[in-house]
């Protein structure tokens, strides 16, 4: 690690964070807390405020109120000494791109010299698999080429924080199974703290060890995939015919719902059917919802499917 | 290491870099290149054409002017093109993000674009000094009257580029200033001497640093007696120092304030709103 740890405690911690535009509440009292060395998924639907958030976080917007410590201090007032603690790769970056890959990463490295020793530019290229692009002008990599270039340029100062926005957003999937092995890389051998958002369910389960659901400005779920699966998949729906009329029934307890249903039928049901809720279902029904404008309905349909 | 002094220093190491990019670049070459080529190409053929009084043809004095010109060219347009585009495709905001990042980038084109205006400078003058009569660079005064003249107007136009770059934040509105530009170097005595313009138009010229650099190079450049074509039959030479100076103090003032509030305001979602425009107006 390139730092010391100064503070204890979390790398981010955020309370009652509200953000307001014009007469538009776009968060209204986001809490989240992030310990350090961990991969965190911040997930939603595009327009949750997932970037207003992160942007926040980053110090690049200021915010209308509510508590904010980013590695140990106030974003909005954080100095270059703060900064040189954190990396951010951002959505889509097409910067510098007349420069060779190598001088990019090596003029970067300069920046970060006062704070902490950053990565040999070659070294970095070995570990984000673009040794062999080094003398190659930036804009012509590949789109995959140039997100793993953005992650270089994010890590070369061996960040103790980093901020990753929708990293495989256009990838194909054999370029998204290499990024996520190179996150994985980075959370394992470096111990940084990572925080991505993303609008994609399976992204964030197979990157994160823990996942944040922003919707309608607030945190909306909170857990490891594991836990967040459990919860969307103890309600599950009942579904039988009696007396040739569909009949539908939400319970907790499917098996022992079944069992008495069957015992009291004297042979009227058929077409029996049990079917437990995913996250995945879960998540894109919010998303569905959301898109269709019904954002609070679609919050608290989520939440009385993950409670 | 003191981070300040550290990040003017990657600054310096980025004019450098940011130099051999556009020197290796042929599309930065020919953009520069091309447009001279063509000023010069009409000199040529303007070599037979006399002025009343002067010395040396209307061709071999409009040379001098043309390289002050092109100081205010590459001066103003130069730094205010490279915000805007820096802007839209996160340049800038990549700057930001790096501890030292901002000092280090204006450092950087700054730098760069003094260097890569040096260049076209020293072209333009090979050129001028091959293929025109009547140049003349051959003593210490005239080469010491050159560079002054050049550091004061990269001094006055950069940092003008500067203010106009941070307050333009959409792309088309470059027009904005590209229309009132090539105006004001109609009436600024660039290709035909500014006293055959009215009263009024002379002194709206003079106001701004294009006439007062054409006139620092032919003073530079020209012989003695070319003066006579001149305003007042004078070199004015403490007018333009003064004036160029005054150019270069004001901008200098404004632009950190708007340089600091330009970068305060950006962020992912402000590039991704202005890519859009962007991509709109071109779509």
């Amino acid at each position: 690690m390139g730092h010391p740890p100064t503070a204890a405690g979390p790398a981010i911690a955020v309370s009652d964070l509200r953000m307001r535009y014009g007469d538009k509440d776009v968060l209204n009292g986001v809490e989240l807390t992030v310990e350090a060395g961990t991969v965190t998924a911040l997930l939603g639907p595009n327009g949750a405020g997932k970037t207003t958030t992160v942007e926040i976080l980053e110090g690049f917007r200021a915010r209308s109120s509510g508590d904010v410590t980013v590695l140990g201090a106030d974003p909005a007032h954080g100095d270059e000494r703060w900064r040189a603690r954190m990396g951010i790769v951002l959505q889509e970056w097409r910067d510098n791109h007349k420069w060779r890959v190598h001088e990019l990463l090596a003029h970067f490295a300069e920046y970060y010299r006062p704070y902490a020793e950053p990565w040999n530019a070659d070294d970095l290229l070995e570990l984000v698999g673009l040794r062999e692009q080094a003398g190659q002008r930036i804009g012509t990599l590949s789109g995959g080429q140039r997100r793993r270039l953005d992650v270089a340029a994010g890590i070369v100062g061996k960040p103790d924080l980093l901020f990753l926005d929708e990293p495989t957003t256009g990838f194909d999937p054999h370029a998204r199974r290499e990024f996520h092995e190179l996150i994985h890389r980075l959370a394992d051998i470096e111990g940084t703290t990572i925080l991505l958002t993303t609008h994609d369910l399976d992204e964030a389960e197979k990157l994160a060890e823990r996942i944040l659901i922003l919707a309608g400005g607030r945190i909306i779920a909170d857990g490891s995939p594991d836990a967040l699966a459990r919860a969307a998949a103890t309600t599950a729906e009942v579904k039988w015919i009696q007396d040739g009329r569909l009949q539908v029934h939400a319970t907790d307890d499917a098996t022992a719902f079944a069992r008495k249903l069957l015992a009291t039928d004297e042979g009227a049901v058929s077409d029996l059917e049990i079917h437990r809720a995913s996250l995945e279902e879960a998540y894109l029904t919010l998303v569905e919802q959301f898109e269709a404008g019904e954002a609070d309905a679609a919050v608290d349909q989520f939440q009385e499917v993950t409670r | 290491m003191n981070p300040t002094i550290h990040a003017y220093r990657t600054g310096l190491k980025r004019a450098l870099i940011e130099l051999k990019v556009s020197l290796t670049t042929p599309s930065d070459i020919m953009g520069t290149l091309f447009p001279l080529a063509i000023a010069v190409t009409v000199m040529l053929f303007l070599r037979g054409v006399e002025v009343d009084g002067a010395p040396v043809s209307l061709g071999s004095m409009n040379m001098p002017s043309l390289i002050g010109m092109m100081i205010v060219w590459s001066g103003v347009l130069g730094l205010l093109g490279i915000l805007i585009l820096d802007r839209t495709n996160g340049t800038l905001l990549r700057a930001k993000s790096m501890p030292g990042g901002m000092t280090g980038y204006l450092v950087g084109h700054i730098g760069s674009l003094a260097l890569f205006t040096a260049f076209s400078v020293a072209v333009l003058m090979v050129v001028g000094l091959l293929f025109f009569d009547g140049l003349e660079f051959d003593s210490p005064d005239r080469w010491l009257m050159f560079v002054t003249v050049l550091v004061l107007g990269l001094a006055a136009t950069m940092p003008m580029g500067a203010v106009l770059g941070a307050l333009i934040d959409n792309p088309r509105n470059m027009g904005l200033v590209m229309m009132p530009f090539m105006a004001l170097i109609a009436i600024s005595g660039i290709f035909y001497p500014i006293t055959a313009l009215p009263g009024w138009l002379q002194a709206i010229g003079q106001a701004f640093p294009t006439y007062w650099l054409g006139l620092g190079m032919r003073h530079a450049l020209l012989p003695d007696a070319a003066v006579a074509v001149e305003i007042g039959e004078d070199w004015r030479t403490l007018t333009m120092f003064l004036v160029l100076a005054a150019w270069a103090v004001a901008s200098m003032t404004i632009a950190p304030k708007l340089l600091s509030r330009m970068a305060r305001r950006e962020s992912g979602s402000t590039m991704a709103a202005r890519r859009k425009l962007v991509e709109q107006n071109w779509g």
